[in-house]
């Protein structure tokens, strides 16, 4: 399946709290550029204000590349969250709802899983983790 | 520097209306203030409003199941008001349906909802 990008991608630093505010905000400003609807949009976003904590908390900090895309004459946008951070070494587990290694509800990857269209989950422990996820327009 | 969510107080009741974007940081921060304040005050009741806020994320709504649960310990109510519709959703789907959280869709209502159970628990003795 080919996603085509629709304009030139946008990166977001993610190594503090408020890196998190700025990378759900550009998230918000693309799903309207895109037409989501308004529960799409706020599922979207939310998606992506779990994934970039996960980025920040778990994974040392890295950053967000952000895009419009188009397929099949859909529009969407399409995220990645990106860390060279410990990794996780159970994928399985980690998607499992109300697992965490940290002190969070063990929502945050599972929950944006279900919240979005497309996602994808590369973790390589020792060298870091990448989601990227995408939500298209209906 | 963060940000901090100020914390009006309305006759027995505390009143927090959420207006901006939350960093993680002032989530925290506001949880801490709102027990001391209810404390201090000796306040019965507590609304969040939430109107403004566009997402609520598992971080915000784990802040507002403690919120809830403290004030309750602190022998005070906490009722979050205004939710999204788009929100709801959102939470339900990520898996968060906040149980422990009283609601009611406005601030009015809100606050007839702490008064009538305070009358209730009044009556009992």
């Amino acid at each position: 399946m080919t996603r085509l990008a629709e304009d030139v991608e946008q990166t977001v630093p993610i190594v503090s709290n408020d890196d998190v505010v700025r990378a759900r905000q550009l998230v918000r400003t693309l799903a309207q550029q895109c037409g989501l609807s308004l529960v799409d949009q706020t599922k979207l976003v939310t998606a992506a204000s779990e994934l970039a904590r996960n980025t920040l908390v778990y994974g040392g900090g890295g950053a967000m590349h952000c895009a419009t895309v188009r397929r099949d004459g859909r529009r969407g946008v399409h995220a990645v969250f990106e860390d060279s951070g410990p990794g996780i070494p159970d994928l399985d587990l980690a998607l499992t709802d109300g697992w965490t290694s940290g002190g969070g509800l063990g929502l945050g990857l599972s929950g944006a899983r279900r919240l979005v269209d497309d996602f994808e989950l590369d973790s390589r422990t020792g060298v870091g983790t990448k989601v990227s996820v995408t939500k298209w327009a209906r | 520097m963060t940000d901090r969510v100020p914390i009006l107080k309305l006759g027995r009741v505390l009143l927090v209306s959420i207006q901006i974007d939350l960093e993680d940081q002032t989530v925290l921060d506001l949880q801490d203030d709102l027990a001391e304040r209810i404390v201090t005050t000796g306040a019965i009741g507590v609304v969040i409003d939430i109107t403004a806020l566009e997402i609520v994320d598992s971080f915000v709504g784990r802040m507002l199941a403690n919120a809830a649960a403290i004030s309750r310990m602190l022998d005070a109510e906490t009722v979050v008001v205004g939710m999204r519709p788009a929100v709801a959703i959102t939470l339900v789907e990520l898996g968060l349906s906040l149980g422990g959280v009283r609601t009611a869709l406005t601030l009015e209502k809100g606050l007839a909802l702490l008064e009538r159970g305070r009358a209730t628990s009044a009556d009992r003795g």
